[in-house]
């Protein structure tokens, strides 16, 4: 395999807080490739934002990226470069793009004037030039007469135009990678779809890497091409798109798809998860995840599960990679 | 204009109307209206679930609003057990208010932070002078067993406890007065996938349990299909189609139903679907289109002069399957009466399909 556009090795990021030390993001390693998209889903509390914004290095204090940890790209370790350095990569190399676009956006410069200062920032040239840039960028994101809506203030718009603003912003550098997180979550179901369709035309056209970050499996369904699941500031699962909705492994991936309603398959019961997420001050000791686990056994709570390699491609935090019976057992006792 | 039923509806809604008025200038002259809620009519039964979906500012929790009251209405009636809600004194209405309860969707904000959990549950309880002392005591136990809470947690406070617990709480405020009919605004939404499958299936036992009725409003399409009887889908002020949850899902007939749908994600990568993809945004409901309001996004192939010139009645397109459109077959606005209106597409069932498997 080519070399991955993005490799992170053992992100660890902790937040010293008055109740100790929460280990938000503890030991998560991935690659991404280049053109890419990759999910990252899990619910509230598992890690998945605070990986966005350690990728970018914009964890601040009481917060700590965790030295050890390695985000290759570039052939750099952004954990270890300077910071003049880093702000050479967002925006501009990595940028991202935030769930809600009110509060991205300033509300006192027009939407021209933000995507231009982005221009002129990192590629510098006259400020007529940042302005065509700019509005040329708006007409690409599916903004009509753009030479008017750039001079428009962002509460002129919509929700849905002002999330498009905001790709416009994410993608006027031409970066190597766009981390969008959960950028359709504060949207309408029809914003939505037009949405997630815009980054999808876009990725093709510019060949962009995205890193999806999502609580909606359905929205994952239909973007990546590869999945990866966070619980308690893991990865409990990675797997193709495919492969993880038709063969999940870790329980907690399989509670979450049986959680889900689905439109078009009436059930009487939806399958739930026991309890709640866990706080980051104290992550359970061996598997996080099993005083919710229907499977868990013994040996779970004393022995912290490796990543097990189930296929191709497919990992999973769980001992039932060893040991299968278990789960057979387990299903066997509940149609009984 | 709304579906006849054999024995007579708990709530019965009947051209339920708010507009907003938009004032101008240092007079406050009204210069016009945000007609937020614009002939809105419906029943819901006892025991049943109505969900009543639709997007941001379709009018789904105004509507909600104006049956509590919370919100005054500008015209039509609301009907509870024969009584018309609209037109009674507070105090009437406060005793009412037993009856009809409410669930809000921000469980972080609807929970007052100063006050204990029990303090909270008991409210209702002392308000409505139904229970006092260790007879009070004990009945918030109850409710709070009832909810999957454990009853020690009485003397703590909102901030201790996860999203789903203070919805939990949220809904042993609203059971206990002993309503026989709950408004549920968002009620899941701002839950995890998890979690909300938890507080479903708790609000399923208990309408079992109580054979209470719900009003489920909600913008996830796949949760209100799982919960509801029968659902309701608001577009702009208006009820656009209303059918029961497996004919809607399975065959929407107004256009702006089948685009809602087609929106939804679905969470198995081996589906394509055909997207009816909607452009542009939701006008303004201060400058609603006229005729059919969805007409200028609209996708149906008949589509013509017509519907921007006849409002659209609420039909029975197929047996309890009512719809607002005169371009989807069969209608009572005969060919004629749309030719005069500029028509010159005749209706026909259009029926875009949404989803295959490869």
């Amino acid at each position: 395999m080519a070399e991955p556009l993005l490799r992170v090795r053992d992100l660890r990021t902790y937040f010293y807080t008055e109740n100790g030390v929460a280990r938000a993001v503890d030991g998560v390693s991935f690659d991404i490739g280049a053109g890419e998209t990759v999910g990252l889903v899990g619910e509230s509390g598992c890690g998945k934002s605070v990986t966005a914004l350690s990728l970018l290095r914009l964890i601040r204090p009481p917060g700590r990226i965790e030295s050890g940890s390695e985000i290759q790209f570039d052939s750099k370790n952004l954990v270890t470069v300077d910071e003049g350095f880093m702000r050479s990569v967002r925006g501009a190399r990595i940028s991202m793009v935030f769930q809600e676009p009110m509060t991205a956006l300033n509300p006192v410069f027009t939407i021209g004037d933000q995507i231009a200062e982005v221009v002129r920032v990192h590629h510098g040239g006259s400020k007529r030039e940042a302005w065509d840039r700019a509005v040329q960028m708006l007409e690409t994101v599916g903004i009509a007469s753009p030479a008017q809506r750039a001079h428009e203030y962002p509460h002129q718009l919509s929700g849905g135009m002002r999330q498009r603003v905001v790709i416009a912003m994410a993608l006027v550098m031409n970066p190597a990678l766009v981390i969008a997180d959960e950028p359709t979550t504060a949207l309408d179901v029809t914003i939505q779809a037009q949405i997630l369709e815009l980054l999808r035309e876009l990725q093709q056209k510019f060949g962009t890497s995205i890193l999806l970050i999502t609580h909606d499996l359905g929205v994952v369904a239909e973007s990546a091409s590869r999945v990866i699941v966070m619980y308690g500031g893991e990865i409990v699962e990675e797997a193709p798109v495919v492969e993880l909705f038709a063969t999940a492994h870790h329980p907690y991936t399989e509670g979450l798809l049986n959680a889900m309603p689905h439109v078009g398959q009436q059930r009487d019961r939806l399958a739930t998860i026991p309890g709640s997420v866990p706080p980051p001050t104290a992550w359970p000791q061996g598997c996080r995840f099993h005083d919710r686990c229907s499977y868990a056994w013994d040996r779970c709570a004393t022995e912290h599960p490796p990543l097990y390699q189930i296929g191709v491609g497919h990992v999973s935090r769980c001992h039932l990679a060893e040991e299968p019976e278990r789960r057979v057992a387990v299903a066997e006792r509940r149609s009984a | 204009m709304s579906a006849p039923h054999t024995s007579s509806p708990l709530l019965s809604v009947h051209g339920l109307v708010k507009h907003f008025p938009i004032k101008k200038g240092v007079f406050g002259k009204t210069s016009g209206a945000v007609r937020a809620v614009d002939g809105v009519s419906f029943n819901v039964m006892a025991g049943e679930t109505l969900g009543l979906v639709g997007e941001s500012g379709c009018g789904k929790s105004t509507t909600g609003r104006m049956i509590l009251r919370l919100i005054e209405p500008t015209a039509g009636s609301v009907e509870f057990d024969g009584i018309n809600l609209v037109t009674l004194d507070k105090g009437a209405m406060r005793k009412l208010r037993r009856k009809i309860q409410v669930i809000f969707q921000d469980p972080f904000s609807s929970l007052n932070p100063r006050m204990t959990v029990g303090a909270i549950v008991r409210e209702g309880l002392t308000i409505h002078k139904i229970a006092e002392g260790a007879a009070a005591d004990a009945r918030v136990r109850q409710l709070l067993d009832e909810v999957g809470l454990r009853p020690e947690y009485v003397s703590r406070y909102p901030h201790e406890f996860s999203g789903g617990q203070r919805q939990r709480i949220g809904i042993a405020r609203a059971l206990a007065v002993e309503p026989t009919f709950i408004v549920c605004d968002e009620p899941v939404s701002a839950l995890d996938v998890s979690v909300q499958a938890q507080v479903i299936n708790l609000m399923q036992d208990l309408q079992r349990d109580r054979g209470l009725a719900y009003l489920f409003i909600a913008h996830d399409l796949s949760v209100v299909e799982h919960i509801a009887d029968r659902v309701a889908v608001m577009y702009l002020g208006k009820i656009v189609e209303l059918a029961t949850s497996a004919d809607l899902y399975r065959e929407p007939l107004m256009p702006y139903t089948q685009a809602l749908l087609s929106a939804v994600p679905i969470a198995d990568p081996t589906i394509r679907k055909t997207r009816v993809v909607l452009h542009g945004d939701v006008p303004s409901p201060a400058n609603p289109p006229s005729g059919c309001v969805f007409h200028p996004r609209c996708q149906h192939p008949a589509k013509d002069a017509a519907c921007a010139e006849i409002v659209p009645p609420l039909e029975e397109k197929a047996p309890n399957h009512w719809a607002a459109c005169i371009k989807q077959t069969p209608t009572s606005v005969e060919w004629g009466v749309q030719q005069a209106a500029g028509g010159t597409k005749r209706p026909e069932r259009y029926l875009p399909v949404l989803a295959h498997s490869d």
